[in-house]
């Protein structure tokens, strides 16, 4: 019978199959930890007296609690500090490896699997956090989890799990000047909405896709979760083997030709059929901003804010009405301008090199608008070794922009890195949620390179209104490869 | 898992819908690292208000808490069931559940049965007009009666049988073990291992400081 990529994906870990309303059990290849969501996991099996049963398939690493500066020093927060300490005696004691801060391989956890090349297609990949449908961009499965599930995990190496339905999202034709893939998804989610794809897993696909390299395939799985989705994915091809081929952990020799030829054959079959489907034309995707309190709530960068009045829908509009009054907008001023307070750019949906390479080109020979503070952290110590080996972090630093060590930091403000009350910023990160970056902060979530022109002028922009055209350098400034 | 056969306790009537995780537990909690001892935390939006149902002397040793439609709703967390039940709650009864939710519940033996929205207010009707009247939620028979109302619940069928069994998924899962011993057995030779390690070469991070100027490791920090 015809099968979807998930469909396959799934039936090639199905340890036993459930009947009569009894989930699947479901193997899993790959399992990240890190210190939030794992303590309480750990102490259940301590009580329950169980092992880890594959030390050997899983992956821990310090990121939602680490702070961006003086990493070398006791970490100030002292619920933090303790939170991070557990994780570092649970490793232990459990004989997990673990990446701690100071490691180059320590970061969000969604960077160090693609980065020592443990993040492979047709695995199954599930971390205690929702953004882990970013493995999906290797033609993984790869969801969130719930802490009761990092348990089972960890103790089992498999899931009971009842089926997703399959969405194909095909976006045809290419790219605009200035447009990239964090447009593409915020463009995504706020036609189908955030409760667009609950219960399915969403499979990207078409030219616009194909073309994409892997760095911004990741930005796009990564939020399925702000579509509803727990899952999205993307067929492996030549751009996948190319990112893998030679990382730490990629197979070799033998190993490496016959995951290659199983690799080719992780695809939808022609005949396959979705549960749903949606397109979209890349060529009518504008650089886009939110205006609101949630990922949907978004409109091109050329836009107004909208007006409340004029939607037709209660729920939108009483939810409109509460997110102009929390962001402060006034409807119907142009989006551009716009100003904010500060730039972060960074996180796992947009803090990895080819983010920062365009940022970099951006920032090359111009200062900072002095209105703006802008912070620019890298998804993982690696990342930063790298950028600083480019010589991005002399571009960040004489742009008078903030360079940091690596970690989720403002993104979700968990660590020192938060935005006060009523201050603005433009975010390369995933949620605008109330509150989000900080109590009372305001939160626009925009691509790598909005970020970068906004920095700029200090008002929300596109480097079409820098004029730029191509880098410095004359190369492109988004990142595709040829199809 | 304790079994859940039938649980009688004072019902405790939350006339709010869309009571999402954060108004259930706050993420400051999450900084957490126990299991226990999240009662504090619970609603604690509202628990500083008199007026709050928790707040008032007959409800405050509730144990089933009747809901609004969409309980539940927003992150993830688990902490929002931990938080629920370490304040004494065995049951919660809505018209609707957030999906997450309901899943975290069944894995925590908390149980969350559905009820028709019309049952829902006629128990409610029954716990504002006489506090501290006792709900029972009979799992066996997929009822539950209050005063003299009786009126069915829903609840998944694979759910209901594990939770009257006391059966918590990873016991359940064990008693498989020889099949996932022989999946794993079979298991491409390609497929990554996080142990032993490969990485590349062990290179020093420096830390980033304050004003964006960076100091090398090692350099005395200025005193203040």
């Amino acid at each position: 019978m015809a099968r979807t990529l998930a469909e396959k994906v799934w039936d090639a870990h199905v340890v036993r199959r459930g009947t009569d309303g009894v989930p699947d059990l479901l193997y899993i290849d790959l399992h990240l930890v890190h210190e939030v969501t794992s303590p309480q996991a750990f102490d259940g099996l301590r009580l329950a007296g169980r092992r880890v049963r594959r030390p050997d398939l899983t992956l821990a690493t310090e990121d939602h609690n680490t702070p961006t500066l003086d990493i070398d020093l006791p970490i100030a927060d002292p619920t933090s500090r303790t939170q991070i300490e557990t994780l570092r005696r649970n490793a232990e004691e459990f004989g997990i490896r673990l990446h701690s801060l100071g490691d180059a391989d320590q970061g969000i956890v969604h960077q160090v699997g693609p980065q020592l090349g443990l993040t492979m297609p047709g695995l199954t990949v599930v971390c205690g956090d929702s953004h882990t449908s970013t493995h999906g961009a290797f033609g993984a499965l790869a969801f969130g989890i719930g802490t009761s599930e990092v348990e089972h995990v960890l103790a089992t190496q498999t899931l009971p799990l009842q089926p997703f339905k399959t969405m194909a999202i095909t976006v045809d034709g290419t790219l605009p000047h200035g447009a990239t893939a964090k447009d593409i998804i915020l463009a995504i989610i706020a036609k189908i909405g955030t409760g667009g794809g609950q219960g399915y897993v969403l499979e990207y696909r078409g030219e616009a896709i194909r073309s994409l390299s892997m760095e911004a395939r990741m930005t796009i799985c990564n939020m399925s979760i702000e579509a509803g989705a727990r899952a999205g994915m993307i067929a492996p091809d030549e751009t996948t083997f190319a990112y893998l081929k030679g990382r730490p952990h990629a197979p070799e020799g033998a190993d490496w030709d016959a995951a290659v030829e199983y690799w080719q054959t992780l695809r939808t079959d022609d005949d396959a059929v979705f549960d749903a489907e949606v397109v979209l034309d890349a060529a009518d995707i504008e650089p886009f901003v939110t205006w609101g309190t949630n990922p949907g709530q978004g409109l091109p960068l050329s836009g107004r804010v909208p007006n409340p009045a004029e939607i037709g829908d209660d729920n939108q509009r009483v939810a409109a009405e509460r997110a102009l009054e929390y962001m402060g907008l006034t409807p119907g001023t142009p989006l551009r301008d716009i100003a904010v307070d500060t730039v972060f750019i960074g996180s796992c949906t947009n803090g990895r090199i080819e983010d920062l390479r365009q940022v970099a080109k951006v920032f090359q020979g111009r200062r900072k608008a002095d209105s703006v503070r802008v912070l620019v952290v890298p998804s993982s110590a690696r990342v930063r070794l790298q950028a600083e080996a480019e010589g991005l972090d002399r571009i960040f630093t004489d742009f008078g922009a903030e360079w940091r060590n690596a970690g989720c930091s403002m993104c979700l403000g968990m660590n020192p890195d938060q935005l006060a009350p009523g201050e603005r910023a433009a975010s390369t990160s995933n949620r605008n949620f109330e509150g989000r970056q900080g109590k009372g902060g305001r939160t626009h979530l925009v691509s790598p390179l909005v970020a970068a022109a906004t920095a700029v002028r200090g008002t929300l922009s596109s480097v079409g209104d820098l004029g730029i055209e191509d880098a410095p350098d004359g190369s492109p400034l988004t990142t595709t490869v040829s199809a | 898992m304790e079994k859940f056969t039938q649980h009688t306790g004072v019902g405790v009537p939350l006339r709010r819908s869309n009571v999402d995780t954060d108004q259930i537990i706050p993420a400051v909690y999450l900084k957490r690292v126990t299991r226990t001892g999240f009662e504090d935390g619970l609603f604690s939006a509202w628990r500083n208000d008199p007026a709050f149902v928790l707040n008032q002397a007959p409800y405050a040793t509730g144990s089933v808490l009747v809901a609004g439609p969409d309980f539940g709703t927003g992150s993830s967390r688990e902490h929002a069931v931990w938080a629920l039940k370490d304040y004494g709650f065995k049951a919660v009864l809505s018209s609707r559940f957030a999906d997450i939710f309901r899943g975290n519940s069944g894995k925590q033996g908390l149980l969350a049965a559905q009820l028709a929205q019309e049952d829902i207010e006629l128990i409610w009707k029954i716990l504002e007009t006489t506090p501290g009247t006792e709900v029972t939620v009979d799992l066996v028979n997929k009822q539950v009666r209050c005063a003299d109302v009786t009126v069915p619940l829903q609840v998944d069928d694979y759910t209901r049988w594990r939770l009257m069994e006391g059966l918590d998924d990873i016991g359940l899962t064990l008693q498989h073990e020889g099949d996932i011993a022989e999946f794993e057995e079979h298991r491409a030779s390609w497929r990554p291992r996080t142990l032993p390690a490969k990485h590349l070469p062990k290179v020093e991070v420096k830390a980033a400081r304050a004003a964006g100027v960076p100091v090398e490791i090692g350099r005395p920090l200025p005193q203040n």
